[in-house]
């Protein structure tokens, strides 16, 4: 029980304030500008925009709402695997689409 | 293995019931061993269901049954066997039942990390097998696209076929609860002293598993919404007109699929490797590979799915990587068959019924496995692809794999299940008409296929009718046998003799407590000090 009131603590000395939510929310909204500007750019420019932006949004949620920041290496590790999970499936899938 | 000692101080799970008495003691109970057999329960009851479906699809290969059914009932038939199969009964299979039952006492625990979410993972199952049946009767009628749901054809069929995909996707939350209960379980109430190398091979198994359906039970689950949305709205993503690709489907349907494959045969290897040291009465062999193997099997048999896609149309680069990866995910397979014959070399043989059907499920599994390498050559691939060939060889690995390891598994923990020994010359007796009327009906199917037969025809050409005379004789003998099976293990459940509480003379800590064991398991938490095969030398004769 003491071990989780130390870790609450910990979490609420960690916490980093509205502000900084605010700036990646802001940011979300402009990478999401640049998405919808970028698939006005013919197919190819959307797909990478997907590929790329995506990701990089994906990965503010994951670091900053959802606490990733403030977790411990095994969180991060758990994700890492997890990610890297996704990019062997988009491989192999791309070993066929990009050859058909 | 451990410092535990059989205690009778506490009354049996079946006894001691809480507040509550008669059938909702059962319904809202959160103890692992109740949840388990809720699974047994209906689990087999869906079983015999699918099995009445495939015994009339057999009828209808003979002449004098020809009529019997439409040919739009025939495809309704096979759907909703391949459904009941294998999302009511082989993939929630030896997990639901064994792992629910049986991991929290493989481990030294009382119960799982979460009680009421197991219990909630059943009533996610029900619900999804009701949704499933309710399919049937309901819309359109009942799907006619097979099991695999495959676009396009399934985006515009007339039949009930988004209320049968909400209900698989309904069954992927209960495969997926179970999946984070049992690796909590095994992460965080393991007896002290239990380190990993110390778990049963079985728990090894349930935890391989536990990460697939994981892992890839959400992939199908999306998969399954996008199919609704795409019948509903006709959002495109499968729609070449509109920019979609339909191969995209059966990536995402196979990306989880095959892995299921797994999820449904790996805790059946789990089984298979407590039964053999237990009747060899020696320590595994190669304890580490086969728990290693596991892992392997899970992490490669995650990458082989497109071996499903070789005719589809996709790219030969992909057909290529597959089908290598294909034939590497056979290497830690043929290390666990190694290993347990090799368990049996020089072992002190007790042949007793759990030990013949796991024998039998090595012999069939490896046929079953045999012909999937087959098949995972890109040639002969081609010219197999959608026959009876495919029926036969997944049906080796599937009913020969699993559902032998399943009759394996409920032989050996019966007694400690139910507290009662059942006859083993009626366990016997049923083996041999299902033993020969499986090989029959599935070696026959094999033959069928080299010769051309396709699957899922209604109607078959002169030349092979023979062999399907001869499959359908043998799914009759199949049947006979399981009924044999079942009734003899029902008889016992009610006038069995009482069991004792290490029949087999297994080391694992099921045996050291009471048939059928108490609610919470052991009355101290045991302390394990070695590895979980350990027998003691028996002094010569």
């Amino acid at each position: 029980m003491s071990e989780h009131a130390e870790h609450a603590v910990d979490h609420t000395q960690e916490h980093p304030g509205y502000g900084l939510f605010i700036k990646v929310w802001i940011a979300l909204l402009i990478l999401t500008g640049c998405l919808v500007g970028v698939s006005h750019l013919g197919q190819t420019a959307a797909v990478w925009g997907l590929l790329t932006l995506t990701p990089l949004k994906a990965g503010l949620v994951f670091y900053y709402f959802m606490h990733l920041k403030y977790e411990g290496p095994l969180f991060k590790i758990v994700v890492l695997v997890t990610l890297g999970t996704l990019l062997i499936f988009f491989a192999l899938l791309f070993s066929d689409v990009a050859f058909r | 293995m451990s410092s535990t000692h059989a205690s009778t101080a506490q009354p049996s799970y079946l006894v001691d019931t809480g507040a509550r008495q008669g059938l909702m003691a059962w319904l809202t109970s959160t103890d692992h061993k109740r949840v388990g057999l809720l699974y047994l329960y209906s689990m087999v009851s869906f079983f015999f269901v699918g099995a009445i479906i495939g015994l009339v699809m057999r009828l209808v290969q003979l002449t004098t049954f020809e009529k019997l059914i439409t040919a739009q009932t025939y495809n309704a038939l096979f759907t909703l066997h391949g459904v009941i199969m294998i999302f009511l009964f082989v993939i929630p299979g030896l997990p639901a039942v064994f792992g629910n039952f049986f991991l929290p006492i493989l481990i030294g625990a009382k119960d799982v990390a979460f009680p009421r979410l197991n219990l909630a993972s059943w009533y996610f199952y029900m619900a999804g097998a009701i949704l499933a049946v309710l399919a049937l009767f309901t819309g359109g009628g009942a799907p006619d696209t097979g099991w695999t749901f495959y676009a396009p054809f399934s985006l515009k069929t007339g039949t009930n076929v988004s209320l049968a995909v909400f209900a698989a996707f309904i069954l992927g939350f209960s495969s997926m609860l179970t999946g984070i209960n049992f690796i909590t379980t095994i992460h965080r109430m393991r007896a002290p002293g239990m380190s990993w190398f110390r778990m049963p091979l079985m728990v090894w198994a349930i935890y391989s598993t536990a990460w697939i359906q994981l892992l890839a039970t959400p992939i199908v689950a999306i998969t399954l919404v996008l199919v609704i949305l795409e019948r509903f709205f006709g959002i495109g993503i499968f729609d070449p007109a509109k920019g979609g690709d339909p191969l995209l489907y059966q990536h995402l349907f196979w990306i989880y699929s095959h892995p299921a494959v797994y999820i449904m045969i790996l805790p059946a290897m789990g089984a298979i490797s407590e039964i053999i040291p237990t009747f060899a009465k020696r320590t595994i062999f190669g304890y580490k590979a086969i728990a290693f193997s596991s892992m392997s099997i899970a992490g490669v048999g995650s990458l082989v799915w497109a071996h499903h896609m070789f005719t589809s149309g996709m790219s030969n680069l992909a057909q290529l990587v597959f089908s290598l990866l294909t034939m590497i995910v056979a290497v830690p397979s043929a290390i666990k068959v190694f290993n347990w014959v090799s368990t049996l070399y020089k072992g002190s043989i007790d042949f007793q019924p759990p030990l013949f059907f796991a024998l039998s499920f090595i012999f069939l599994f490896c046929i079953g496995g045999l012909t999937g390498v087959m098949q995972g050559a890109l040639a002969i691939n081609v010219h197999i692809h959608d026959t009876y060939f495919i029926v036969g060889h997944f049906h080796y690995v599937m009913f020969g794999g699993t559902g032998f390891a399943f009759f394996a598994a409920l032989l050996y923990w019966f007694p400690k299940m139910f507290g009662k020994m059942y006859s083993k010359k009626a366990i016997y007796a049923s083996w041999y008409p299902m033993f020969i009327g499986f090989n029959m009906l599935y070696f026959g199917m094999l033959i069928l296929g080299m010769m051309g037969m396709p699957r899922r025809y209604y109607v078959h050409l002169p030349q092979y009718h023979t062999l399907h005379v001869v499959a359908t004789v043998g799914s009759w003998l199949l049947v006979l046998g399981l009924l044999m099976f079942f009734g003899a293990l029902l008889y016992a459940i009610f006038k069995g003799e009482k069991a004792e509480d290490n029949p087999w003379g297994g080391v694992t800590l099921e045996w050291t407590i009471p048939s059928p064991p108490p609610l919470e398991n052991f009355e101290e938490i045991p302390i394990v000090t070695r590895g979980p095969y350990h027998f003691e030398p028996q002094a010569k004769s």
